[in-house]
């Protein structure tokens, strides 16, 4: 009996439930729409697992889905909401960008030089808005949002600029140098079968990994989790909470700035203008909800997002609409939101079992 | 003892017989028992965690018992709700109220239950009847004010009328004043004798042995669940209530030598501070503590104890003033520098300043040293350290469930959570130590440890500030009480010479008469 407790007390049981009735609903819409929920689904399966590049394409689109993830999960794990990865991407997009292309320079300076750019641009957006919180007391979520239409905007008017603009036409960016770019080898790449195969999830799960330890095992990752859990309590402890709330926005933004670079350098190549927000930071919203705030967890559920992304694509090829993915996306965090109430009705079935 | 008895004897009201009731493994309520008649005043007592909410719970229909009987007025009763328990007259006052704050207090008095008139709540003469009952037991209310404006007293007032409003013969109370101020507790103990008298039963649940011995026809004693006894309280004295609550002899009379005190630790010169309200609380407050010596702040809330102590631990900035220790300037500091400069403190809410709840115990005990060694080597967490220290320390202050190092903080009961933190705070040894309501909501058991840790501090010549509303705990731990008035210190006694009718009459803003 007390194994059984344990399976209903876990946050993954319940993380798989939400997921399967999330796809079970999503199966409704898609019946009620005249499309056979059989063919959609066999055919989302099928462009994620039939072919081992489908799966190299999976990691692809999970890689900067980690990032803005792992960005969200930390805000969360540190007590503030960073509704602002969206901003942040885009602004480390664009920074990893322009270096990208304005600057030559040798491979291993390159690289680094672009994904710090990235990181640090990230970092600055998220402060702003710390430093409107910390210093004027204005809500965080406020002027995340605003700060990412700002970010939209910024990026639109910096794709147009001269400097970077594609030369033959078209709505984006030229390319950036070979020497930013991560991509594999192009052996590796021929033998996965994928011309974009790149280092971004290698980074992803290293990042993931460095936020763990920051925040399990540091004095750091402490620090920041008495202010995000009780403020009160650790000022009284003598713990600086505006500085600790700073660290802990610079950090996420950095991390929403770095997905930005690892799409740019790992899989586009050039920055396009948006017609609309692009949605990776909201995604990563999605990705930590589902990752329960762990940054391992997140990973996975990245992988997971990426793989109903890249899957979702293909979905027209069935004539079924690819918002499906959305509207299953929507449900699994319905679910998981409302978790608690499972939770206590399989309490209420396992003591009656246990009677 | 001065009240009148209205306990008509020969009429049970309820009776519990061997109610058993167990969560999985574990039993709360070993075969208990409990017989209530007409007109009575029946205290439960026990420790916390004894038993005795889950007992209520029984009563009030919110849990099933595993087994066991219930008689009301002599019939067998099974209630599959509490609904049930409200129909058959069974209304209870839960610890925590229940209120809805932007409704009134007649709203929240009828809801669910609203007198109507065609589609429309009839709200003239819902408030008629509230008023009704509210003057025919004596209870002062606002109809038409809001919740969120009213006192915590008449929040209790209101959850009472409620439960009469629904027709309740026995009315459960349960901690009935662990949030009052003394004069609404006697208030509260005026509203008891009034429903007697008018031939309803109260079920007092408390650990307080002096509201017992003063309200009270029986009492029923649980200890870990099981039933203890049914005693008479007019034949037992306080002593008695509590070894049998614990189960050992408690010493209420706390063990201290005589004080010596030596140099001046803590001096305070002429602090001014304004409150939220921005209204003038602290009006030229000077105070000096010795090393070696416990010193009691006596005075009812709100004459600006919480703000002082909010500005020695470095929370508030005062607009003028002085504080030095031991010479170091601790004027409107941070609550590191504070804490640097050799000050710790018990504050008076655990969960909002104490504790961080979420983070396990052992990680709360290292809360101000978590960035030095041995606990942290090069900004990473020591976590065997860690845990050696909490493991000690749970020992050390019999920090209750053993073995729960890693469990987070919220887990443990309000007992355990204050000794977590007078564990951390007497560990960290200070000159000055701050104690704000150290005692509060604990049982007896717990309440003389906390003391004997407070006294034992002292005895190794630290500087003790004790900061209280509990008259009896100021008066039997003090080496030296001063009381505040107004935002100013307007009496000095001794500890030995106090005398409780002098310090209330000084606290209310009387002049001492020599």
């Amino acid at each position: 009996m007390s194994r059984k407790k344990s399976v209903f007390e876990s946050n993954a049981f319940y993380t798989v439930l939400a997921i399967a009735a999330g796809f079970v609903i999503g199966a409704v819409f898609l019946q009620v729409a005249g499309i056979s929920p059989v063919i959609a689904y066999g055919k989302l399966l099928n462009s994620v697992f039939s072919k081992p590049k489908y799966l190299v394409w999976t990691l692809i689109y999970a890689s900067p889905l980690i990032f803005t993830g792992l960005s969200v999960a930390f805000s969360f794990r540190t007590g503030v909401f960073n509704i602002g990865a969206e901003g942040q991407y885009v602004v480390g997009a664009l920074a990893a960008c322009s270096i990208g292309i304005l600057l030559k320079l040798p491979v291993w300076i390159h690289i680094p030089l672009c994904i710090l750019a990235a990181a640090a641009a990230g970092a600055v957006w998220s402060l702003l808005v710390g430093l409107l919180k910390v210093k004027r007391g204005i809500h965080e979520v406020l002027s995340f949002i605003m700060f990412n239409w700002i970010a939209f905007y910024l990026s639109n008017y910096v794709v147009n600029l001269k400097a970077i603009h594609s030369e033959n036409g078209g709505e984006a960016t030229r390319d950036i140098q070979e020497t930013a770019r991560i991509l594999f080898p192009e052996s590796l790449r021929d033998l996965l079968g994928c011309s974009s195969a790149n280092w971004g999830f290698i980074l992803a799960v290293l990042a993931a990994v460095l936020i763990w330890i920051v925040i399990e095992k540091t004095t750091l990752g402490y620090k920041l989790k008495a202010v995000g859990f009780n403020s009160n309590a650790a000022l009284y402890a003598g713990i600086n909470s505006e500085h600790s709330i700073l660290t802990a926005l610079g950090i996420s933004g950095a991390l929403a700035g770095l997905g930005g670079a690892v799409q740019i350098l790992g899989m586009s190549g050039r920055l396009s203008q948006f017609a609309g927000q692009e949605g990776f930071g909201f995604e990563g919203i999605t990705v930590a909800l589902i990752g329960a705030s762990s940054p391992i967890g997140c990973i996975f559920s990245g992988i997971f997002y990426g793989a109903m992304k890249y899957g979702g694509s293909k979905l027209s090829i069935v004539k079924a609409p690819s918002e499906v993915v959305d509207i299953i996306m929507g449900c699994v965090i319905l679910f998981i939101a409302i978790s608690g109430i499972f939770r206590g009705l399989f309490r209420k079935l396992v003591k009656k079992g246990g009677k | 003892m001065g009240r009148v008895s209205h306990m008509d004897e020969n009429k049970v009201v309820i009776c519990m017989k061997n109610i058993v009731k167990k969560f999985g493994d574990f039993t709360a309520n070993d075969h208990i028992n409990l017989t209530v008649h007409k007109g009575e005043v029946h205290a439960i007592l026990g420790e916390n965690g004894a038993g005795k909410s889950t007992m209520m719970n029984v009563l009030c229909g919110l849990y099933k018992p595993t087994s066991g009987q219930i008689f009301v007025n002599g019939r067998e009763v099974q209630f599959s709700s509490p609904k049930d328990a409200i129909d058959i007259g069974i209304g209870m006052v839960h610890q925590h109220f229940m209120l809805i704050q932007p409704f009134t207090v007649t709203e929240n008095i009828v809801l669910g239950m609203e007198p109507v008139r065609g589609i429309k709540v009839d709200r003239d003469s819902a408030r008629k009847k509230v008023m009704e009952l509210s003057e025919r037991y004596d209870m002062k209310i606002d109809p038409d004010a809001r919740i969120e404006d009213i006192s915590v007293g008449m929040q209790q007032r209101v959850e009472i009328l409620k439960v009469l409003y629904r027709g309740a013969d026995t009315v459960i109370l349960d901690e009935p004043t662990a949030s009052l101020t003394p004069q609404e507790i006697e208030g509260l103990m005026k509203i008891i004798e009034n429903l007697t008298e008018d031939g309803k039963s109260i079920i007092l649940i408390t650990h307080k042995l002096k509201e017992i011995t003063a309200s009270s026809d029986n009492c029923t004693i649980i200890r870990q669940g099981k039933y203890i006894d049914t005693v008479k309280v007019a034949e037992v004295n306080e002593n008695e209530l509590a070894a049998m609550m614990v189960g050992r002899d408690v010493n209420f009379k706390v063990e201290k030598k005589e004080a010596d005190p030596g140099e001046v630790v803590l001096d305070v010169r002429n602090i001014h501070a304004r409150d939220y309200r921005n209204v003038e609380i602290l009006k030229g407050l000077s105070l000096n503590v010795r090393e070696g010596e416990i010193v009691g702040l006596a005075g009812v809330d709100g004459n600006g104890q919480t703000e002082l102590v909010e500005i020695l631990t470095g929370l508030r900035k005062a607009e003028s003033g002085e504080a030095t220790l031991l010479g170091k300037d601790v004027f409107n500091k941070s609550p590191k520098e504070i804490f640097e400069s050799g000050i710790s403190s018990i504050p008076a809410d655990r969960q909002k300043h104490g504790l961080v709840l979420e983070f396990s115990v052992e990680d709360n005990m290292i809360l101000q040293h978590f960035d030095e060694p041995p606990y942290a080597s090069k900004k990473f967490l020591n976590r065997k350290a860690i845990r050696e220290h909490a493991s000690k320390l749970m020992d050390q202050y019999d920090i209750r469930p053993r073995g729960s190092e890693g469990n987070p903080a919220g887990t443990l009961s309000g007992g355990n959570q204050q000794k977590v933190i007078i564990s951390r705070e007497v560990t960290n040894d200070k000159e000055l130590l701050i104690a704000v309501n150290p005692t509060r909501g604990l049982d007896v058991g717990a309440i003389e440890f906390v003391h004997k840790y407070l006294v034992e501090q002292r005895n190794k010549n630290r500087a003790v500030l004790l900061v209280s509303f509990e008259l009896d705990e100021i008066m039997s731990l003090s080496d030296r009480i001063e009381v505040i008035f107004d935002g100013r210190i307007t009496g000095s006694v001794s500890g030995k010479k106090a005398d409780e009718k002098e310090l209330g009459f000084m606290m209310a803003g009387g002049k001492k008469h020599e």
